[in-house]
């Protein structure tokens, strides 16, 4: 965006090719496959979207990536979140990657990070527990140094594809401080259970260390500000999925609402339906206009970060869910189905409603951040 | 919101030209006292405002209306320049066109398209200079949402027309010299086909203006009454029957031009100095209260998403492109978040929302405030037209069957 709020030729044209690669790659059958699967998602349409240069688009050129901005990532997000695709994306490439280039040594980014580029890597970031807090109040998992190096002892809970990533990044309590920790996939004292879930095209697990050996990320000290920052990156990601499933929503209820005949009229020339539908365009445009603004400020306007992160997590959260929930008003009842696509979208859209913290937290948060104040 | 939009080395040099033209036009020191953030300077600056000779100044030198070709006093300039002005204007509190925002932004361009030279001649340069003000006769009593089913009759006697008929929520006909009026010139006809345009003398015999008094007891608008109004013919605004495609070249203007504007009395005279989401915030007393705070900051939430829309909009123009979807969702989102907003001030301030003391402004215009955003949902389009029109233009949904169409516009059952 080199005016804000207005996406470049080249932008669109990013968006125009991963809309038509997803739409043949991440169809319904696609989806439903890889929900299926133990892992959650297929190895050779990962390969294929590593070769495109999707996962290295926002790592910077001198770590192996294509050096964009968020904007482009969450263009990228925004029309997987239509397509509702089902890969380790979000995990390895937003949190895992974001966490490494926040906290990371200058050494561990040159290792890591053209490893996540090219996709042979996959990180996710482990640091919610039992407790289900979203920022470093919940983390009681315990760090202590061992032969040189460091141990971790403990649970995390809700780690997204945490059964799949080849590396994870570990938050941990190292004394009283929060600190990332690297830990390879196989190490020895590490369990992980794969977790029921309500969006079945996002894996999630629980992930046991048990005298873990584990890698300290970055300097000392520095762990809870880049958990913090990641995070905050997390939620925008997370807000520009959510618009794209969002508009994937729209655009089925408009369709359904164009074709379906009764009482002799499309049932989109009854105002009960039409207003439903334009209710929906609305929340969806300003969904957008949340979700880009943010996606903006994660490049261009640092101290504004948390603030439109918040901002972007409570407003789309609730938008994506309140649109697919009318999207399957106006199915009717073939919106109830198993068969139709709808309910992977309205899963999705609880299931990112409420990961990462949900509106309401959102909001206690960005009440802290402003003039409206408030002390919890 | 901290979206800004750079200018292009052209619309840099259009701002410093029209910032130059500004210093040399309002009274010394007023932008001194603005930069320092001096407010006893800026009061002392504006005492010596004169409004109505700043919108003759403003008027003749083509900046009240870059988008008006030269020849008619214009800059015959790109929409870009009139963002420029406006910026400008608000950021400078000064009036964005006065009084005559109807001449100036839906008068002007309606006569510019479709009215004959010598109407041109006779009325355009004194509506940029608002010397002779304007307003708008459309609605009426039974004609709100379906305009085109107007009944203010315009009967034909020799060179003259003879006008019956009432029309309501008429903003400025108190001050208007002129009026935009659109009256049935045939009833046999369906609707949208008997309608002619007509120029009206507001100060003739035939014409009573009464103040409309509002839900909030004070009275923005009026009722205009005509009984027996005799309009010469050389008044018609194109041909007879004409009359519904030149109203919508004033509806469409009406959106254009004025979208984001308020027909306010701040709008008109300049000199806004708070900003009313500091003054909200800190009109909610028990903000440590987490439902309070969250209703809050949801408010906050909602607010900054509609800027950030109207901003993309606004950027997509600026780019020379033509808004998409962004474009049209700010009025009906803006109507309900209005009302909730002002709603919940009434129930956080408790009490003392419901009863004051004479002399307690802050509550008076609270309760102004609540009563003034239902409005918001009617005027300018319903939100339930306006969510139509989002449905059928943007969405391609189908419109609902008309019982109307093609009806002889005598034959139409009325209420």
């Amino acid at each position: 965006m080199n005016t804000p709020g207005v996406f470049t030729d080249e932008q669109q044209e990013l968006r125009a090719s991963a809309k038509r690669f997803l739409q043949e790659n991440s169809g319904s059958e696609a989806i439903r496959s890889a929900m299926e699967s133990t892992e959650g998602f297929d190895e050779a349409t990962w390969k294929q979207m590593s070769e495109l240069g999707w996962m290295g688009i926002a790592i910077p050129e001198e770590y192996g990536g294509a050096g964009y901005t968020f904007t482009e990532l969450g263009v990228l997000l925004e029309e997987m979140g239509r397509a509702n695709l089902a890969a380790p994306f979000f995990s390895s490439v937003v949190l895992g990657a974001e966490a490494v280039l926040n906290a990371g040594t200058e050494e561990q980014r040159k290792d890591l990070l053209p490893k996540l580029a090219d996709g042979s890597t996959r990180a996710t970031l482990a640091f919610t527990e039992e407790s289900g807090r979203w920022d470093a109040t919940g983390i009681t998992l315990a760090a202590t140094q061992k032969d040189g190096g460091y141990a971790l002892n403990g649970t995390k809970m809700y780690v997204l594809d945490g059964h799949t990533a080849t590396v994870l990044v570990v938050a941990a309590r190292l004394g009283d401080d929060i600190e990332l920790f690297l830990v390879d996939a196989d190490a020895d004292g590490l369990t992980k259970t794969p977790l029921d879930t309500l969006d079945m095209s996002r894996k999630q697990a629980k992930v046991d260390f048990s005298s873990t050996p584990a890698t300290l990320l970055g300097q000392a000290g520095g762990g809870a500000a880049a958990l913090e920052r990641t995070l905050q990156q997390a939620a925008v990601g997370l807000a520009a999925e959510m618009v794209g499933g969002a508009q994937w929503c729209l655009d089925t209820a408009t369709e359904h609402a164009n074709t379906r005949v009764q009482f002799g009229r499309p049932i989109g020339s009854f105002q009960a339906v039409k207003h439903k539908c334009a209710e929906m365009l609305i929340e969806v445009e300003m969904a957008k206009s949340a979700a880009y603004y943010s996606a903006w400020a994660v490049s261009e306007d640092e101290s504004e970060l948390p603030v439109a992160a918040s901002l972007a997590k409570s407003y789309c959260s609730e938008a994506f869910f309140d649109v697919a929930g009318k999207t399957i008003q106006v199915l009717g009842g073939i919106g109830f189905t198993w068969e139709h696509d709808v309910h992977l979208y309205f899963r999705r859209a609880k299931s990112s409603e409420i990961y990462l913290g949900d509106g309401d937290y959102h909001r206690d948060v960005l009440a802290r951040l402003t003039d409206i104040g408030g002390d919890n | 919101m901290r979206w800004r939009i750079e200018d292009t080395p052209e619309q840099a040099e259009f701002r410093q030209q029209f910032l130059s033209w500004v210093k040399a036009n309002v009274p010394d020191g007023w932008i001194e006292a603005l930069e320092k953030g001096d407010e006893t300077a800026f009061e002392a600056a504006w005492s010596h405002f004169d409004v109505m000779d700043w919108n003759r100044t403003i008027g003749a030198a083509g900046y009240a209306a870059p988008l008006w070709p030269k020849e008619y006093g214009g800059l015959s300039g790109k929409v870009w320049m009139q963002n420029v002005v406006r910026e400008e204007l608000a950021r400078l509190r000064l009036p964005l066109f006065g009084i005559n925002i109807l001449g100036i932004g839906l008068a002007g361009p309606t006569l510019i398209e479709h009215a004959s030279d010598a109407q041109k001649e006779r009325y355009l340069s004194k509506i940029l200079t608002s010397e002779e003000v304007w307003c708008q006769l459309f609605s009426e009593p039974g004609a709100g949402s379906d305009l085109a089913s107007l009944a203010t009759r315009a009967e034909k006697d020799g060179d003259e027309w003879v006008i019956k008929g009432q029309k309501v929520w008429t903003s400025i006909a108190e001050w208007a010299q002129f009026g935009m009026l659109v009256a049935r010139t045939d009833p046999s006809l369906p609707k949208h086909e008997g309608l002619t345009y007509f120029i009206c003398p507001m100060k003739a015999e035939g014409v009573e203006v009464r103040p409309l008094r509002q839900i909030t007891g004070a009275s923005e608008f009026n009722e205009v009454y005509f009984d027996g109004l005799r309009i010469p013919d050389a008044n018609r605004v194109g041909e007879v029957g004409q009359g519904w495609e030149i109203a919508r070249t004033t509806l469409m203007n009406e959106r254009v031009a004025l979208s984001g504007l308020s027909t306010s009395p701040e709008a008109f005279m300049g000199g806004a100095r708070k900003d009313p989401w500091k003054m909200f915030v800190h009109s909610i007393p028990h903000r440590d209260d987490r439902l309070v705070r969250q209703s809050v900051a949801r408010f906050h939430v909602e607010r900054e998403v509609k800027e950030m829309t109207a901003f993309r909009a606004a950027a997509a123009r600026r780019v020379g492109a033509s808004p998409g979807a962004e474009g049209g969702v700010g009025k009906v989102f803006n109507a309900e978040l209005n009302q909730r907003q002002t709603s919940f001030a009434m129930n956080a301030a408790g009490p003392g929302a419901i009863a004051w003391l004479p002399d307690d402004k802050g509550a008076e215009a609270r309760a102004r405030a609540f009563l003034r955003a239902r409005g918001y949902s009617i005027e300018g389009g319903t939100t339930e037209i306006l969510k139509n029109q989002l449905a059928e233009r943007i969405l391609g949904l189908p419109r609902d069957p008309a019982a109307d169409k093609g009806v002889p516009w005598k034959d139409i059952k009325r209420s």
